[in-house]
């Protein structure tokens, strides 16, 4: 038999809507209501300056290490967007503007950040998996949510979301994989930011895309220009009505850039140039977008000056509740809440011997 | 002799080793350019170049099973996990192959690999970054499991594992890793793995311990001398597993009392077997009932709390006198 070829699908599509000029492409035009683009603009400028706020709080000791998300709003909250609020939401740990769309109370991520685990609550009635610091290891939770509302004949949509990094792991392939064979409802948004910590994008992979990838799996690929919300919310919304009705996974690439540390022990001098950094800060999401709706007359100066204001405010207010809430926080022996449904007898005694020790060590402390 | 951190003392067993062997090959994430996040793996890529030092892509169970096939050809790897709480990603290549390739092939290949990781809590990191789970690696036969408690034993203990034959798992104590310095001499220094030591001499009490709870545990003791007028004898067991309870058994003979200290939680942890050996060899030289004083048998909570789960010294002591009571 002669070598012969077997043809794939060896495209793949890379979508632009609107450019660094903020110059938007007419017949691209997503067709998004003015009401959605200025709640999408209010949320994306709340997440910039809530990120600005952490870090100066981070900065103060006020919490600890959190991974930054300024630059990569567009490419988590355009994706989010696309979502009913009864869609599952799979976070990795850099979506933080998602999940503040998604209902996430500011206050609660100051509180996990900074080291209680009641910020990690997920109140009923939002779909949401918690933070997942683990590389990689969320995907295959958001197949597992998808393929069960498919098998109970309920049409939720599952999105999980993930890094460049991420791609490299075993979980993801796994994920793709098993998205693909069960046709479950699930999009797959990469943060494609470029960097894995001090690890850039060409050392990550050799492929030209990620989005290709999709295509080993049998499921379509796209990349879209991650710093522009437009093409982020256009892609998620083709990927999550084909996954509503039938239609299977998809892989969404979106192509955008970490202006910031990984978390807040990096220093990413050690590794990539200013140079880079203010390259991609020509691209950042936010103006972009703001100036598109400056043009389209939905916001003015004044209007996003005064939108601003009120942001700051709201985060002063959430940072004042954090503050008050951590305070009423204290008692540790709520670190073995939360474990088992039944707490095992031996687990109730040293709660109790901690208890005791608590006591005393309290005892001590007044007597001494 | 040098004054150094344990970041510095690990640097520098790396460094020499990797001047001595051209075998010996280090890999992980940002482990090069970036010289580790602990920056345990500094400047090696410099000294090295990138074919000796590989910024791996992001994939714990790679770095693993890549390193086994390193090791089965004759290198000498040394990976490092960024932290011990993603080291579950490569649990199966581990289980199944480091630990028993030799077995499997009856001797034709074995697996001199080392695998670093930080583990434990006490530096306020994020979720997944403070878990103690030494015990996973311990239970597993074929592997052997150290745990360093300063700057010039992980220097020492690291050039030893580098050098075995056969697979270890090398755990970082992070809350160490800055928090002092020790004279590590620059000419070659080697600590044998499965010597547990004896680093306070006592005959009242025989406290024992490794990694991080060396010193709130050294700390009770030099109060219990003080408040109570107690020698208390502790050892530091610097290795895991094979678990050498010889110099344990000997102090318990001598004390008749012990207490066991790790940060792991309690139950099916190291101070369960060892408390089991100490039963099965020096039971009728026990005056008490041995104590364990551990993390408790849940997640160690975010950093707010994590004080709160790790044992303290006034945690020690309080058991410590108990033990002395009975």
């Amino acid at each position: 038999m002669p070598r012969k070829k077997i043809s794939i699908p060896n495209k793949i599509e890379y979508l632009s809507i609107l450019n660094e000029k903020s110059e938007l492409d007419k017949k691209l035009d997503p067709d998004i209501s003015d009401n959605l683009l200025l709640k999408l603009h209010r949320t994306m400028l709340l997440a910039r300056k809530f990120d600005e706020r952490l870090l100066s709080l981070q900065r103060q000791g006020r919490i600890g290490t959190f991974p930054p998300i300024s630059g990569q709003e567009a490419a988590h909250l355009g994706a989010v967007a696309a979502l009913r609020p009864t869609d599952w939401m799979v976070p990795a740990f850099r979506e933080t503007a998602a999940e503040i769309w998604r209902g996430r109370t500011l206050e609660s991520v100051i509180i996990y950040n900074n080291g209680y685990n009641e910020g990690a609550a997920i109140p009923e009635g939002r779909y949401d998996l918690p933070i997942s610091v683990p590389v990689g290891s969320q995907i295959l939770h958001a197949v597992g949510l998808g393929w069960a509302a498919k098998y109970r004949q309920k049409d939720d949509v599952a999105m999980a979301f993930f890094g460049d990094g991420a791609t490299s792991e075993g979980d993801f392939h796994e994920g793709l994989n098993f998205a693909a064979v069960f046709q479950a409802p699930v999009v797959f948004v990469c943060q494609n930011n470029q960097w894995a910590i001090s690890i850039p994008l060409a050392k990550q992979t050799r492929s030209k895309t990620l989005a290709q990838k999709a295509l080993a799996y049998g499921m379509p690929g796209i990349q879209v220009d991650g710093n522009d919300i437009l093409a982020v919310f256009a892609a998620a919304r083709e990927a999550v009505e084909r996954a509503r009705s039938g239609g299977g996974p998809t892989l969404i690439e979106c192509v955008t850039y970490r202006l910031m540390m990984h978390t807040t022990a990096d220093d990413p001098k050690r590794y990539r140039t200013d140079k880079e950094v203010e390259q991609w800060k020509n691209r950042d999401p936010l103006p972009r977008f703001q100036n598109y709706l400056i043009r389209k007359g939905l916001l003015t100066e004044d209007k996003i000056a005064k939108a601003e204001a009120e942001v700051v405010q709201e985060i002063q207010e959430a940072v004042d509740r954090a503050e008050k809430q951590m305070k009423e926080l204290g008692d540790p022996v709520h670190m073995f809440a939360h474990l088992y449904a039944a707490m095992p007898p031996y687990v109730e005694e040293q709660k109790k011997e901690f208890e005791r020790e608590l006591a005393e060590l309290n005892k001590e402390a007044d007597h001494g | 002799m040098a004054k150094m951190t344990m970041v510095q003392a690990l640097n520098l067993a790396l460094r020499q080793e990797m001047e001595k062997d051209d075998s010996v090959v280090v890999l992980g994430e940002d482990v090069g350019v970036d010289g580790g996040v602990f920056r345990v793996t500094d400047g090696l890529i410099n000294q090295f170049g990138d074919q000796r030092v590989l910024d791996t892509p992001l994939a714990e169970s790679g770095i693993v099973g890549m390193s086994i096939g390193m090791a089965a050809y004759g290198l000498k790897p040394v990976c490092e996990i960024q932290f011990s709480g993603f080291a579950y990603q490569n649990f199966h290549q581990i289980e199944n192959h480091a630990a028993r390739l030799r077995w499997r092939s009856q001797d034709r290949y074995h697996v001199p690999m080392v695998l670093r990781a930080p583990y434990g809590g006490g530096v306020r990191a994020l979720e997944h970054h403070s878990e103690s789970r030494e015990a996973y690696w311990a239970h597993t036969p074929g592997l052997k499991m150290v745990i360093p408690s300063g700057p010039r034993n992980a220097r020492g203990l690291l050039v030893s594992a580098i050098r075995d034959p056969d697979p270890v798992i090398f755990y970082e104590p992070k809350a160490l890793y800055r928090a002092f310095r020790e004279d590590v001499p620059e000419e070659e220094e080697i600590m044998a793995i499965g010597e547990p030591r004896c680093v306070r001499q006592g005959s009242d009490l025989t406290m024992i311990s490794y990694g991080a709870m060396m010193r709130p545990t050294l700390e009770a003791a030099v109060e219990l001398k003080e408040k109570d007028g107690v020698e208390a004898e502790v050892i530091d067991l610097l290795t895991i597993s094979p678990l050498n309870e010889k110099i344990l058994v000997e102090s318990v003979k001598k004390t008749g009392r012990a207490v066991v200290i790790h940060e792991a939680p309690r139950s099916f942890g190291p101070g369960a077997e060892i408390v089991s050996r100490l039963m099965e060899k020096a039971f009728y030289y026990l005056e008490a009932p041995i104590e364990r004083v551990t993390g408790y048998d849940i997640i160690i909570p975010l950093f707010s709390r994590e004080k709160a789960y790790l044992p303290s010294v006034q945690r020690i002591i309080r058991s410590a006198r108990k033990v002395l009571a009975a």
